[in-house]
């Protein structure tokens, strides 16, 4: 059974210019003790669908999903009072900003024991040791101590151990990292992916990565999502995904890897992402795309099978060529 | 944390310096002679007003006059009034804690009512609740104080009959003063009903001085508020599975409080230096009616003496106020 099922979720934000379309119709399946990754640029909606599933974003997203179940839970119907019973607890996050994600006002330790204090039945002692016992199992030294200092005395990457600890504070069967090596140092970020794979091992939990960095894909997931302008366009196994994309942009994000770059400029992808006023008619990706024709540009896609890794796409790659699947989807 | 106080502590030599100056200045520029305006309708002869002007020391230059003053403050004498001749210090701490305790109620029922009310706003954004609040707000900023003193009076003491129109206690109890403070002394004498009658009379004047901390406080605190709930640990918070109540009211709260506190330290500062209008209508004995009378009649020796002392008091409020910060921020003790 599936640890995480979200099907056709999207998510609207009320703007003053009328609403804006943050995450658009994207299925989402993630079992337990698995390892997924979603991928995409800046503005892809990445964060906020997860944040959605969190039940984390301001009142003037409007949320619809045709099924949305955590661990059997359906969090559609769930009242906040009730999802802050699993959130924090089964499903814990951890952010792209680890400065700014502690309270500059309270101690670390009180930061991490609020959570216990929260969801467990635990002693204050208990809570005392369980602080410290997770503080050791992040790497940081000195635990005990250092559950004493305020945040503003910590570096980036010792904040973001603090927010792991924080995360994991009641074992959670899934963890959400969303960016989490974004505002580090490359050799912190290091760091802290192995200690998040680690700690993924370990405690048996699922996790979900989402990045925009492809190399770190590579090394650590099992699944991808790639998600671009709110959508899902390509789903696949991580080898799969690297040596045969079958979605342009899923290739096109492949292709600007510098390992992967052969000529003297890195190749890059032209263009941004579509916001609120520039939204295409058909495919989103057809103005970037290298491949997209006038049918690309007029009709929206039709997902494609799992053989094509569900591919969002008039004409998905097979092995870097096009397939036209007009006749498929007309 | 000490380091930190006597460095606050030693700057206040040339602030407490600067405000004899000022005060001894301040009411000497005033046009009008105290001696005639003590000698009143019946005048003053040549002889005598020459007499006097020798015994108050006019007859001396400025600067002479001012080293006077300044000698005599450093003994912690602060001269004795012209009019009552008893010490000014003396005059002052029997009055001041009839201000104190209005105050001191006030603040607390504007603290108690406007922090909550600003969070609530804050979290309800643009909804019903915090625009009834913020146009209440609006409203109790700009109601002439006078007058909304004298709408309370006419409303629950005149109409209803619900609270006494003015003094602090009724003419029934008589006891001595123990502390200055209405309501500790009424409990203090053990009369029934001494308490509840001071009670009474507090309530009005506490709600009239109140209204426009309460005001400010509400708004600054919604404002802080808003700025901070969009911060990223407010999301952590959330995303803790804790209730509104905690996000919100601790974690929120707590970063937001800074320019809180600042407001709340600069009106507690007003609210000492003699809330005049409220203890002008509500006959209420403090320090703010006698400094007005004491400017009227120029009495040089209250006046400054008076200005003084409420100014030593401020920057003690002041210096609370940065010592909160740190134990409110821990970012900031170190800063």
């Amino acid at each position: 059974m599936s640890l995480l099922e979200i099907k056709n979720l999207t998510v609207e934000f009320r703007t003053a210019n009328g609403p804006f379309r943050a995450v658009d119709s994207v299925d989402m399946t993630v079992t337990a003790g698995e390892l997924v990754a979603i991928v995409g640029e800046s503005g892809s909606g990445k964060s906020v669908s997860m944040l959605a599933m969190m039940g984390l974003l301001p009142w003037t997203a409007n949320i619809t999903a045709d099924k949305m179940e955590f661990d059997g839970k359906d969090l559609l119907r769930m009242s906040p009072k009730e999802r802050r019973k699993i959130i924090g607890k089964d499903v814990s996050m951890i952010f792209q900003e680890p400065m700014s994600s502690l309270n500059p006002c309270y101690t670390v330790g009180f930061q991490i024991k609020e959570v216990l204090r929260q969801h467990t039945d635990l002693t204050r002692a208990e809570r005392q040791a369980r602080a410290v016992e997770l503080m050791e199992q992040v790497g940081i030294p000195d635990p005990a101590k250092r559950l004493n200092v305020f945040p503003h005395q910590l570096s980036g990457g010792m904040s973001q151990r603090v927010m792991i600890a924080m995360a994991l504070a009641c074992k959670p069967k899934l963890l959400i990292a969303d960016e989490p090596t974004t505002a580090l140092d490359v050799t912190i970020q290091a760091q802290i992916l192995d200690l998040l794979i680690d700690l993924q091992k370990t405690e048996g939990m699922a996790l979900i990565l989402i990045t925009h960095d492809m190399g770190v894909v590579a090394e650590t997931v099992e699944r991808v999502n790639v998600q671009y302008a709110g959508q899902r366009v390509e789903q696949q196994e991580v080898n799969a995904l690297f040596s045969n994309p079958h979605h342009p942009y899923t290739a096109a994000l492949l292709a600007a890897l510098p390992e992967r770059a052969t000529g003297r400029h890195l190749p890059t992808i032209p263009g941004v992402v579509p916001g609120q006023f520039d939204r295409p008619q058909g495919c989103l990706f057809s103005p970037r795309c290298e491949f997209a024709d006038d049918h690309c540009r007029t009709k929206p896609p039709v997902a494609a099978g799992p053989e094509l890794g569900k591919a969002l796409c008039h004409r998905p790659l097979q092995q870097g060529v096009p397939q036209d699947q007009k006749e498929v989807s007309a | 944390m000490l380091s930190f106080l006597l460095r606050r502590l030693l700057t206040f030599v040339p602030t407490f310096f600067g405000v004899t100056v000022v005060s001894f200045l301040f009411i000497r520029l005033l046009p009008g002679d105290p001696i005639l305006l003590l000698a009143g309708e019946r005048g003053v002869g040549e002889e005598r007003y020459a007499e006097l002007i020798k015994q108050f020391g006019f007859d001396q230059p400025i600067w002479k006059q001012y080293l006077d003053y300044l000698w005599g403050v450093m003994q912690g004498d602060l001269g004795n009034s012209f009019v009552t001749k008893k010490p000014v210090v003396t005059e002052f701490f029997a009055l001041f804690p009839a201000t104190l305790e209005l105050s001191i109620c006030a603040i607390i029922l504007a603290i108690v009512v406007g922090i909550p009310a600003g969070v609530i706003a804050a979290v309800n954004r643009g909804k019903f609740f915090d625009q009834a609040l913020m146009t209440g707000a609006l409203i109790g900023y700009s109601m002439p104080i006078f007058w909304w003193a004298l709408l309370l009076i006419i409303v629950f003491s005149s109409g209803l009959g619900w609270t006494p129109v003015s003094g602090r206690i009724s003419f029934l109890y008589f006891f001595d003063e123990a502390t200055g403070f209405m309501l500790i002394d009424s409990l203090l004498s053990g009369q029934k009903g001494a308490f509840a009658s001071a009670v009474s009379h507090l309530i009005l004047p506490t709600i009239v001085l109140a209204t426009i901390p309460l005001a400010v406080i509400a708004r600054q605190t919604r404002s802080a508020m808003l700025e901070v709930l969009g911060e990223d640990y407010v999301r952590t918070a959330k995303a803790k599975g804790l209730s509104p109540l905690r996000v919100n009211g601790q974690h929120a709260l707590r970063n937001a409080l800074i320019p809180v506190v600042t407001v709340i330290g600069l009106l507690v500062g007003t609210l000492l230096a003699g809330a005049i209008l409220t203890e002008t209508i509500f006959s209420w004995p403090g320090i703010g009616k006698w400094m007005v009378d004491s400017i009227f009649r120029r009495d040089y020796q209250v006046v400054q003496g008076g200005l003084l002392l409420i100014a030593s008091i401020i920057m003690i409020v002041n210096l609370t106020v940065d010592l909160l910060y740190g134990w409110i921020n821990p970012k900031i003790r170190k800063g």
